[in-house]
């Protein structure tokens, strides 16, 4: 009878860790206010770049695509579609796919959290096998799978985002330089902040993660010798939970923002929400990350302090893949996402950065042209 | 003795109990539930599921075992996961690091994951009997703990190697691999008749060893064990000891048989499958093992279900249903028949005559 009430017990539990698993944590409210000024900090030390004298950036609108007969396949990473990070990046490269080459037939598929790696196999070869060309696997827990399924089908034509560990002639690799990006973010943070102190929060301690902490770190005190920085992780490497927690990712950033910290980039997807939310509270500014956050509707109340955002253009790398498939010819597609095809970059929108644009086109250009090479880990 | 009914009907009571829930919710979201059951049988046709399910229920197996021993003493060892994370990652490292001779290689190996699989048990189990520490908590604690270990472990300035964006062990040499069997384009895990072995041992040691005997008297009641001279602090350590060195192998099937390194991508969960898994199971081997079947399937089910437009969560839906309708449904069952047992009973005393409330007959 004991037993069997304990075993009532657990399944309750069980059930409850079940629910308690497929929600995210939602935390809302704070008070509005704002505290964005134009004015230059008296932290910089170091004369910037000079600024290219026009912008040369002008992409040329080529001739229209077509690609209704392609089928593309898309393997997200948990989280999927609505992540607000980069599934959702992929995503919007294809929904632009749709709309501007016509693209019709597209088969989305989802990892869940606790799968198995044979999980993502069948995933990948239940596309394949429904003939879906080309496919795209999203994040770089795909390498195994896509290693192991791309031989199986070499008339099929494989991406993989984050990864080019994937060797396969049927497999393009979407890299980008985030620390090349966050670079900009970090000089943009040293010539917004008034105490001359910085802070970083990182989702996940990973090694994708540590470029855009290396970047940040490495911009900062290329713009300043004397600005300190507070630097956080949410979660270790393997936990993937530092992604979809806004309390941890608030509470994280309250703390630094107590330590002094008046700008603070996050590189936490979904928890950044709650960096911008303790910005918000702690009067300080804040950077996003991966899209242009200050038009995104999911941290939308929390728009004014969101002075600029690091953009990683995985909608645009997405878009160019397709492209190419969709014209035949893949050796247009970059071979890493970096500053020179604007693969990464930073966001104006919300107008708060604008004073400094010409600064971080100086950077821009200098590490373009090599003049500064940007660490893709962090100086310890 | 129970009757076929306490061991038949419930579990067939819960899956379709399971069924009609989730037809409600697939109805309510708008698709056709034959056609999603349809596909979900369909698919272990298609290319390697059946086997790729197979493979997956020998890692559930391996957990539900490990959990079912702890629930025979009447402990609950929520500490699979953390055990078989922390075994998985040294065994990874260690027999990374190894060059040895073919099957050494691999014994050095399952040896290397049992005994840190016991190690980590050992904490729960030290403190449950010095201390009386529950072991609910401190498993639960470690089971966070060793999230920090793997990540410090896999880091390249301990024993890591980063690849692309990931990090991982060395990738273990072919003589510490255990061959898979091929089966049309699949390859069933070796590990499975070992895994079938740990079954075996679990059901002899429970049923025909004095010590299994022990266990289970201990698990009942402690009190009348301890009447009997039985050892309960002992019988606690051990059967803690046992649990973790089960969990100890949980990720050795995929270690061994197809991934060969331990990443940062790893899969995590597997522990807390083992305790769905063992409740569905309860805690019988054979029984354990249609628990990890039915969970493995349903597992594969949701990569299918997303490739007709179902939602995948109907899988996890059904997989709560059955857990829950599992126990309710063997409870229900059990107390009808000792209702029974009761009315025949009180049928026999009374001489043939209905028997009274008092004497235990129906109300």
């Amino acid at each position: 009878m004991r037993r069997t009430r304990a075993a009532m017990l657990t399944a309750t539990a069980l059930a409850g860790v079940l629910a308690l698993a497929g929600c995210a944590k939602d935390s809302g409210g704070g008070t509005s206010s704002n505290n964005a000024s134009g004015n230059t900090g008296s932290c910089v030390t170091s004369q910037a770049p000079a600024a290219p004298a026009a912008a040369t950036s002008s992409s040329s609108a080529g001739a229209k695509v077509d690609a209704s007969s392609l089928r593309i396949g898309l393997a997200y990473d948990i989280g999927g579609r609505g992540d607000a990070s980069f599934n959702d990046a992929a995503a919007a490269g294809v929904d632009k796919a749709k709309q501007d080459m016509g693209v019709k037939d597209v088969s989305e598929s989802t990892a869940s959290p606790t799968e198995d790696e044979a999980a993502k196999e069948q995933r990948l070869t239940q596309l394949a096998t429904g003939g879906y060309n080309p496919i795209v696997a999203v994040g770089f827990a795909y390498a195994e799978a896509v290693g192991a399924v791309a031989p199986k089908y070499p008339n099929t034509k494989f991406a993989i985002v984050d990864d080019d560990s994937v060797t396969a002639p049927n497999v393009t690799p979407l890299v980008f330089a985030e620390e090349q990006g966050s670079f900009l973010a970090g000089v943009a943070a040293v010539y917004k902040s008034k105490s001359c102190h910085i802070g970083f929060i990182g989702g996940v301690n990973t090694p994708l993660i540590q470029k855009f902490e290396a970047g940040y770190l490495a911009g900062a005190k290329a713009a300043s010798s004397k600005v300190q920085i507070e630097d956080q992780y949410l979660t270790p490497a393997g936990d993937n939970t530092g992604f979809q927690d806004p309390t941890k990712g608030n509470a994280k950033a309250a703390a630094e923002i107590a330590a002094g910290a008046d700008v603070v980039y996050h590189a936490a997807g979904a928890s950044g929400k709650g960096v911008f939310q303790a910005a918000q509270a702690g009067n300080a500014l804040a950077i996003g990350v991966d899209s242009d956050q200050y038009n995104q509707q999911t941290v939308a109340q929390y728009k004014d302090v969101i002075m600029t955002s690091m953009l990683k253009r995985v909608d645009v790398a997405v878009y160019d893949y397709i492209q190419a498939v969709a014209t035949n010819n893949l050796t247009t597609v970059p071979k890493r996402f970096d500053l020179k095809v604007d693969g990464v970059g930073y966001a104006t929108s919300g107008g708060k950065i604008d004073d400094i644009v010409p600064v971080l086109q100086g950077y821009k250009q200098a590490i373009i042209s090599g003049q500064i090479t940007v660490p893709t880990t962090p100086a310890k | 003795m129970t009757s076929w009914r306490t061991k038949v009907l419930p579990p067939l009571l819960a899956i379709v109990f399971s069924l009609l829930i989730c037809s409600i919710a697939l109805l309510i979201s708008g698709s056709d539930p034959l056609q999603a059951y349809w596909t979900m049988l369909r698919q272990l046709g298609q290319g390697t599921t059946a086997v790729d399910t197979v493979n997956l229920a020998t890692v559930y197996y391996l957990s539900g075992l490990a959990v079912a021993i702890g629930f025979q003493m009447n402990l609950f060892n929520i500490g699979v996961e953390g055990q078989y994370r922390f075994a998985a990652v040294w065994a990874a490292i260690i027999g990374g690091a190894l060059h040895l001779p073919p099957v050494l290689h691999v014994v050095v190996i399952i040896i290397v994951a049992v005994a840190a699989g016991v190690l980590y048990a050992a904490i729960p189990a030290v403190l449950k009997v010095t201390r009386g520490v529950s072991e609910v908590i401190s498993t639960i604690m470690l089971n966070s703990i060793v999230g920090g270990i793997v990540a410090f472990l896999i880091n390249p300035d301990q024993f890591g190697v980063l690849t692309g964006n990931n990090l991982r062990t060395q990738v273990i040499d072919p003589s510490g691999r255990i061959p898979g069997i091929p089966i049309g384009d699949a390859s069933l895990f070796g590990f499975v008749f070992i895994a079938a072995a740990i079954g075996l041992a679990y059901w002899f040691m429970l049923n025909r060893t004095r010590f299994g005997f022990e266990l289970r008297a201990s698990g009942e009641s402690t009190t009348a064990a301890a009447a009997g001279g039985v050892n309960s602090k002992r019988m606690t350590l051990i059967a803690m000891l046992l649990s973790g060195g089960v969990a100890g192998m949980v990720a050795l099937p995929e270690l061994l048989g197809r991934d060969y390194t331990y990443a940062i991508t790893s899969t995590q969960g597997y522990g807390f499958t083992g305790i769905a898994v063992a409740l569905l199971g309860r805690n019988h081997p054979g029984g354990i093992a249609l628990g990890a079947l039915l969970w493995a399937f349903l597992d594969k089910s949701a990569v299918s279900l997303e490739q007709v437009h179902v939602p995948k969560e109907i899988a996890t839906i059904m997989q709560g249903a059955i857990v829950l309708s599992v126990v309710v449904a063997y409870e229900v069952v059990r107390r009808a028949d000792l209702a029974a047992a009761q009315r025949r009973v009180g049928r026999a005393l009374s001489g043939g005559r209905p028997a009274s409330v008092a004497e235990g007959g129906a109300i």
